[in-house]
């Protein structure tokens, strides 16, 4: 769905993450959704009817970008930057909230 | 942490502001949720001055360098990455960085927090494929992202049209750009002669259009846009002079003008206005950018609309207004004087009346089976229940049906449940309030709230 202009450009990725235990590589400056919308399956499912959602907004206000990321869940993807190693995975069912 | 004032948002307005408190010599702490400062215009201005996409965002774009330079450089405290998610009186403000939470204190609070897309919902827009313009023009910014395959852009207003033309100079490549909005009225028009005191913002909305036109994939004049496919976007559909179209899709951008973003000024019981024009709540504030709690500022976007260079003139005005309030010994009448920010500012907001006339929201109903509620996945046609069975209120209508229940809080359906509310109850859409919102602003995890019992509050 997306790609990145700087893979044209560099013989290497500037790091390796792992989605859903799979090695991926990945560019500077790319969050934590736009794995999530480059990889097919990691898309959160809804606690609802257990559809699956993209990220939307990439801004922080939809919260269809969740996922669980080093082994936190309900990690909001746009507002988080890729680093080397980090392991994401699917987010599914509900967010916990704190009161 | 103590600190004058806790500044939110870095981007055009809270940086303004930030510099010119920091340089009449208050403490001074800014937040963002970002991991650098710029703001949505300027997102990732430091990291991008060497990549390749550089050029292709534009002057607007490149200026923000200047700005950011200039904020590194005045000695403020920046948290970056850290996310503001409750403020009390006294000013406590809440944030989050990391995964673990602090609270800081301060005199004085600016929201300079600025803005989103508005959401409209219609068929299929949850499919995995159909996202904002905004959302677009951020993965560019941000890891140099661009859609692939049949990208189709749908909407109205200035940023679709600033996108396709970025995306078109990267060699990306558009199927074809809907543009949904309104023939200009005739009272659109009547806010031309203001418009040319901002000569070129005006010159640059019509080489957009111009440059479009000439690639042929301009189509106007349509209705009733959907999006189809099993669990994924394959088709885009619309009505046009009573036939139906269909198109191959693979990622369908949407966006329909921005609103402010208002849930930390509800939270706080600031009073808001209503801009039947463009549909938004604003919170209302006095000359100096305070609103109706004293000690809370507001400047840029989260006062309404008005595009950077607005925001940077409110952010410096509210930044001697805060200065003003902390009594510091200032003349702040004198100093807004000498820099003659009214000027600037009627300059800088010149071209707004004519582009809110010619980007009106749509006002076309949501159908009853259209996802109003992304999180809770509430259909127009249950609230419209909901809301046939109650008083005409949002809060109601929330209690019967989890609208609005969900990790956005209302945030995405807010203004969707307002006014099918209204329409419900045949009333003016200002009449009928917004979602009562309540802290906190985003959910935060048991986990990020323990971590709170290790500082001093
Ligand atoms: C998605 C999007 C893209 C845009 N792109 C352009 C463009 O390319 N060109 C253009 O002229 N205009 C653009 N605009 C319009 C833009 O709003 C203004 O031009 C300008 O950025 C407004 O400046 P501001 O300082 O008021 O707010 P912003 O620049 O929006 O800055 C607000 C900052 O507050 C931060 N923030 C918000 N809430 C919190 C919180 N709770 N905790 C911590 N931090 C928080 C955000 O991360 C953000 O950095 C865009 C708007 C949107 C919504
Ligand atoms: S994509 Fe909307 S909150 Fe992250």
């Amino acid at each position: 769905m997306f790609r990145s202009v700087t893979a044209g450009l560099k013989e290497q990725a500037d790091m390796t993450v792992y989605v859903n235990g799979v090695a991926t590589p990945a560019w500077d400056g790319e969050t934590v959704a736009s794995i999530l919308l480059r990889v097919p399956n990691v898309g959160r499912q809804t606690p609802v009817s257990g559809e699956t959602r993209l990220p939307y907004c990439q801004m922080g206000v939809c919260f269809e970008c969740l996922a669980v990321v080093d082994g936190v869940s309900s990690v909001q993807g746009c507002l988080t930057p890729l680093k080397n190693g980090m392991r994401i995975e699917r987010q599914r069912g509900r967010r916990e909230v704190g009161q | 942490m103590n600190y004058d004032v806790v500044v939110i948002g870095a981007g055009p307005a809270g940086m303004a502001a930030a510099v010119k408190l920091a340089k009449l010599g208050t403490s001074v702490c800014v937040v963002d949720e970002q991991p650098a400062p710029g703001g949505q215009i300027w997102r990732g201005v430091e990291r991008n001055a060497t990549s390749p996409v550089f050029n292709a965002l534009g002057e607007d774009y490149q200026k923000g360098s200047f700005a950011t330079a200039a904020f590194h450089a005045a000695g403020i405290d920046y948290q970056p990455s850290a996310q503001v998610w409750q403020i009390e009186d006294g000013w406590k403000v809440f944030l989050t960085a990391e995964g673990k939470s602090r609270c800081i204190t301060a005199k004085a609070v600016l929201l300079a927090n600025g803005a989103q897309e508005r959401s409209v919902p219609f068929a299929g827009w949850t499919l995995p494929g159909v996202m904002t313009v905004g959302a677009a023009q951020i993965l560019l910014k941000s890891g140099g992202m661009l859609p692939e395959g049949d990208v189709w852009i749908a909407g109205a207003g200035p940023l679709p049209l600033l996108y396709a033309t970025q995306l078109l100079e990267l060699g990306g490549k558009v199927a074809g750009y809907i543009d949904t909005s309104q023939k200009p009225s005739l009272k659109a028009l009547s806010h031309l002669p203001a418009a040319w005191r901002d000569f070129p913002g005006l010159m640059k909305g019509l080489r957009w259009i111009w440059k479009l036109r000439r690639s042929g994939k301009l189509i106007r004049g349509i209705h009733n846009l959907r999006a189809t496919g099993e669990g994924q976007l394959c088709q885009i559909e619309w009505e046009s002079k009573g036939n139906t179209h269909k198109r191959d899709a693979g990622v369908l951008l949407v966006h329909e003008g921005v609103v402010p973003r208002i849930h930390e000024t509800m939270a706080l019981g600031c009073d808001h206005d209503w801009n039947d024009q463009q549909k938004y709540f604003a919170p209302r504030t006095d000359e100096w950018g305070q609103t109706s709690r004293k000690g809370i500022f507001v400047a840029g976007d989260a006062g309404g609309i008005g595009g950077w260079k607005a925001a940077t003139v409110s952010g410096e005005i509210a930044g001697f207004g805060i200065a003003r309030f902390l009594n510091i010994g200032i003349d702040a009448e004198k100093l807004r004087r000498d820099a003659a920010l009214d000027d600037r500012r009627k300059r800088a907001t010149a071209l707004r009346p004519l582009l809110d006339a010619l980007y009106a929201p749509p006002q076309t109903p949501i159908a009853d089976d259209v996802v109003v509620c992304r999180c809770e996945e509430v259909s127009a046609g249950r609230i419209r229940e909901a809301a046939r069975a109650s008083a005409p209120d949002v809060g109601a209508v929330k209690a019967a049906t989890r609208c609005g229940m969900g990790p956005c809080q209302g945030r995405q359906c807010g203004y969707s449940v307002q006014a099918l509310v209204a329409e419900v109850n045949n009333l003016p859409v200002g009449d009928v309030r917004f979602f009562n919102i309540r802290p906190p602003l985003k959910p935060v995890t048991l986990g990020e709230i323990a971590t709170l019992q290790d500082v001093e509050l």
